[in-house]
């Protein structure tokens, strides 16, 4: 039996030049932004500037190295699109924080943009196979739920600005939310693999569509009540309607079968009409959606006054936008977290809006490359799964501040400012990089050994 | 600092904004069009140059693409090494199918060719319509159905 070669195919490259070369991109227009709020505000490029450049870049530099070492065929864009998009929201918060905006710290933002990077870095070096999750998936279930009803325990839990999804850690408070969603997708993604073939195939057809069985409804209505709790109980409508919506997505990926998102948005809208009957906070919410405009609804506290600011500061910065330093997103209320997109609408313009858009989608369209790449069938629904959930929140939430939809409070992935939120995507980042890898690396050669099978050269 | 100085910083910044965007589309097009450089790749790699250059002729296939089955779209590009179907979990292309079985088939390169091979599955492998009962040429374009899966060889 002779060896076949040990080298690799090269065909799918690894295009390491590409991606430290778009990296340093990211990080060079990062530094023209911040250099340009310096030059619009003060009249000089700021002080800090070197130290900025040099940690964000460092950051990245180590996030690279690590990626390089431990997940060589990883795609090449992945990392160089989240550096200016976290870099992008690192500028805004400092511009904000000139002119004194409630809350804003780019200080903060930058050290949780640096544990960030740890997470990531973590993430790749403990997590060799990816598959490994596979095992773990009723306990990442059980991991999911515990988080996500940890607010609600005494002590532990904060109620903030009417929502109670917060809990008090050593130093601050953590939104378990954000780490439950990563947690419940990998659940999702390995009962999924194992149950659906009864889902897909099982039921009958009526009129033009397949109906599943009512006893197969039993995982939807689950997750249904579980987000309408989320709904009721800690009233965060953005994480409700998160999770829903992801299930769906990775229900249909997994089946192939259109009745299940039917059904699904059925499921959905019932539960939001039954929830704005009853809860005042939905109808509120609904209510702005309808009539922004309203005056009277403008002064009210939580009325519209934050969406029409939003919206003023967007039409501010018509096609081009009033330039970093110009505008005056400080009036928008919550600019650094809920509302850091307007703001950037408003100095950037429709044009970099457009542009930061897509840095967003070609992400999104990396993790589902990946998963169209992946060889078996748990990577294809967590790759899909956690890219549909990336592209779910941003279209939840520029929907919500552009008033295409009711506003529902997420943050907008990378950008806003809040540690829980940032260092869960940057683990999200880390695990469709690991797939990434996996789907890329060539077909593995390590079956020689096995012998007994593999005699096939004379 | 003047307005047009800052008009211009502001123009430049957007443009290159853009610029980044279109570089990052400019390196996944390998996506869309395949990959344009395959004489260049093996070079910059020096080390093997000769056998695999002297093995690789005009007619030989260098992808496998799934064509039908859950993992539609999947591509594995062809060395040297033989390629695995089946359940398992160290198979090259992990098919999650109860029609499959662990070890389901192989295929292989010998002679410039491919070879698929039956490793003694349950409900067999058929290369387009028959049943493969002992190893076999796989000409380009002809499916190969194993399970709910159909995979073809390509150029």
């Amino acid at each position: 039996m002779s060896t076949p070669s040990v080298e690799p195919v090269p065909l799918p490259a690894k295009r390491r030049l590409a991606q430290l070369a778009m990296l340093a991109f990211a990080v060079v227009i990062t530094l023209g932004a911040y250099a340009n709020v310096g030059l619009a505000i003060d009249g000089q490029i700021p002080s800090g500037m070197l130290t900025y450049g040099l940690s964000l870049g460092g950051f990245m530099l180590a996030a690279y190295l690590v990626l390089a070492k431990f997940a060589p065929w990883a795609d090449p864009l992945i990392l160089p699109l989240v550096t200016l998009i976290n870099g992008l929201g690192l500028v805004m918060i400092y511009r904000l924080e000139e002119v004194k905006a409630f809350g804003a710290s780019a200080n903060q933002q930058l050290l949780y943009t640096a544990i960030g990077v740890v997470l990531f870095a973590v993430t790749l070096v403990v997590l060799r196979d990816h598959r490994a999750l596979q095992r773990l998936t009723y306990t990442a279930g059980a991991i999911g739920l515990v988080l996500l009803i940890s607010p609600l325990l005494p002590f532990i839990g904060e109620d903030i600005n009417g929502a109670r999804i917060w809990i008090k850690v050593p130093g601050g408070q953590l939104q378990p939310a954000e780490f439950a969603k990563l947690a419940l997708l990998v659940f999702f993604a390995g009962y999924l693999v194992a149950k659906r073939d009864v889902l897909a195939l099982a039921g009958r057809r009526l009129l033009f569509i397949d109906l599943p069985r009512a006893r197969d409804l039993g995982p939807i209505l689950i997750t249904w009540g579980l987000s309408l709790g989320v709904l009721i109980l800690q009233k965060d409508l953005g994480s409700s309607l998160l999770i829903f919506g992801t299930f769906i997505a990775m229900l249909y990926i997994a089946t192939q079968r259109t009745s299940w998102v039917l059904i699904g948005i059925l499921l959905f809208v019932g539960g939001a009409v039954l929830a704005g009957l009853i809860f005042d906070h939905v109808q509120a919410r609904w209510e702005v959606y309808l009539n922004p405009e309203d005056p009277e609804l403008f002064v009210k506290t939580g009325g519209s006054e934050q969406l029409m600011q939003g919206l003023f500061a967007m039409s501010e910065g018509g096609v081009l936008g009033t330039g970093f330093g110009q505008g005056h997103p400080e009036r928008i209320p919550l600019a650094i977290s809920d509302f850091i997109f307007p703001a950037i609408g408003e100095e950037l313009g429709l044009t970099g809006l457009m542009a930061l858009l897509m840095v967003y989608a070609l992400l999104v369209e990396r993790g589902l490359r990946t998963s169209i790449a992946a060889r078996d069938p748990f990577t294809k629904l967590l790759a899909g799964g956690l890219s549909f959930l990336l592209a779910w929140q941003i279209f939840i939430i520029v929907g919500g501040v552009t008033n295409l939809i009711p506003l529902t409070g997420l943050v907008t992935p990378f950008m806003s400012q809040g540690g829980s939120a940032l260092l869960s995507n940057w683990i999200l980042i880390a695990l469709l990089v690991r797939m990434s890898d996996a789907a890329r690396r060539p077909a593995p050669q390590a079956i020689q050994d096995e012998g007994m099978t593999q005699v096939f050269q004379r | 600092m003047s307005e047009l100085t800052l008009l211009l910083i502001r123009l430049a910044f957007l443009a290159v904004l853009w610029f980044f965007v279109i570089a990052a589309v400019g390196v996944i097009r390998t996506d869309l069009f395949g990959s344009r450089t395959p004489a260049t790749a093996p070079a910059r790699k020096a080390p093997k140059p000769a056998k695999p250059a002297a093995k690789s002729k005009k007619g030989e296939p260098r992808q496998m693409v799934v064509t039908g089955g859950p993992l539609q779209g999947t591509t594995i590009t062809l060395s040297e090494t033989p390629i695995t179907i089946g359940r398992a979990n160290d198979a090259t292309l992990v098919v999650s199918d109860d029609y499959a079985s662990s070890r389901h088939a192989r295929l292989f390169p010998q002679d410039g060719q491919w070879i698929v091979e039956d490793l003694g599955s349950t409900n067999g492998t058929y290369l387009d319509r028959s049943k493969v009962t002992r190893p076999t040429p796989v000409p380009l374009g002809v499916p190969i159905r194993i399970g709910k899966t159909v995979i073809e060889l390509r150029k």
